[in-house]
């Protein structure tokens, strides 16, 4: 039994609340670092290292936080362990440090980790926290994988800079730069949709609990949100 | 640096290297404030009076303060702890003095804390190795770019939302191939801002 409910909390991530279909969270990698799936590769790996090992130390301390800092407090956590993350890619894959460039660092502001440790890790014990960080991990990283795959196969003509000859004619070149990104994501949101036949959860339902700007709302729920009712 | 270089750089950073059009930085306020213009337009000054603050605040601790003490892997830590304390202290400076101006902008300070926008901003000006001058001015042309594209966009959101599409485009999925015309239309500026002083 209680290893159902763990592979629940797993498979959750991944498909139900997927962090980037369904929860529309961490759109800024998503978009940017999605014209090669390499660098989507290695964002969503960082990001997902990083969403497991805040949520371990954010369920850790989940008792000796006060509650009234506990944001500052869990930006400082994900910070250090960006950092870390940050100086080990760049030790060991120069490359990629290179492809990622600004948006590395920029995991600290990543909403999906901070929604995270907000939403689940601060509330729940180490275990589930850990299986819950890697759901989402892994589902922001097949999400990335997807419109890298996309965008760099119909785009560039090539998967993971391996040239594919016969699609050089087709190719579609805006596919790879920023407009392009805009449009796979939309695209791909309304195809999730189709998929699950709209029975995704609402997002009005958990947006509003993992967001750090809860208390200063007044709307009660996000707008963009609330549109896919 | 020459009043020239200075104009390029704000301009491309209005239009050719919009933050959210083309870097898809602060992606996630473009999506969420952009429904009603006044609400853009609020968002799109908080935004721009940040990260004019945070550059000018950041700059000189990244030079004289992390790079001095050999301390540069120390630079997003810093830099966020840095921003977020700056938010704070300036909702308190605004309620305290100017409370209809923060009645106004007060709302959105908070949101500003975790867009990645304003922390791109500042860790983008240290890349790039702009100059204390040169890199407020691009900072302050990112926020304007930010206004800009807020501002074009909410007015196109208020028809969008108001027209009968099929269900599975319905909210953030016809919002985003918008989005994505709005971008296709801004790379037009690409090659004009870097010619237009030849």
């Amino acid at each position: 039994m209680k290893k159902c409910n763990n592979m629940s909390l797993f498979l959750k991530g991944i498909l139900k609340e997927n962090p980037v279909f369904v929860l529309i969270l961490g759109t800024c990698p998503t978009l940017a670092v999605t014209n090669t799936v390499i660098g989507a590769l290695g964002m969503g790996v960082a990001a997902l290292i990083v969403l497991v090992c805040s949520n371990v130390l954010v369920s850790l301390l989940r008792k000796v936080i006060p509650d009234n800092v506990r944001i500052p407090c869990y930006i400082v956590i994900i910070a250090g362990f960006v950092t870390i993350v940050q100086m080990f890619v760049q030790a060991y894959f120069p490359e990629i440090y290179e492809l990622l460039g600004v948006y590395l660092a920029l995991i600290t502001v990543n909403c999906i980790i901070l929604g995270r440790a907000e939403m689940f890790a601060g509330k729940n014990t180490v275990g589930k926290s850990m299986i819950d960080g890697l759901g989402m991990g892994v589902g922001f990283t097949i999400a990335m994988l997807m419109m890298s795959i996309i965008r760099e196969v119909f785009g560039n003509a090539s998967f993971a800079g391996i040239a594919i000859p016969f699609l050089e004619p087709f190719k579609i070149a805006f596919l790879v730069k920023a407009p392009g990104g805009l449009l796979v994501y939309g695209l791909l949101i309304a195809l999730v949709y189709v998929i699950t036949k709209g029975k995704a959860p609402l997002k009005k339902s958990f947006s509003c609990e993992g967001c750090p700007s809860k208390e200063h709302c007044q709307t009660g729920s996000c707008e963009v949100k609330g549109g896919n009712d | 640096m020459d009043f020239k270089g200075l104009v390029v750089i704000l301009l491309s950073s209005v239009f050719v290297n919009n933050y959210v059009l083309s870097r898809f930085l602060g992606i996630c306020p473009f999506l969420g404030v952009s429904k009603k213009l006044n609400q853009a337009t609020g968002m799109g000054i908080a935004v721009t009076i940040v990260m004019l603050l945070a550059t000018a605040v950041t700059y000189p601790i990244q030079y004289f303060v992390l790079n001095k003490l050999g301390l540069g892997y120390m630079q997003t830590i810093v830099f966020i702890l840095v921003i977020a304390a700056l938010v704070q202290m300036l909702e308190l400076v605004l309620k305290r003095f100017s409370p209809s101006l923060h009645q106004g902008l007060g709302v959105y300070l908070p949101l500003i804390t975790t867009n990645c926008a304003v922390l791109g901003v500042a860790i983008n000006n240290v890349l790039d190795g702009f100059t204390f001058l040169e890199s407020i001015v691009s900072s302050l042309g990112c926020g304007l770019g930010f206004l800009l594209a807020m501002v074009l966009f909410s007015g196109l959101r208020s028809r969008i939302d108001e027209t009968d599409v099929p269900k599975p485009f319905k909210g953030i999925a016809l919002t985003l191939i918008a989005a994505s015309f709005i971008s296709l239309a801004f790379m037009g500026f690409a090659g004009i801002v870097d010619n237009l002083f030849i």
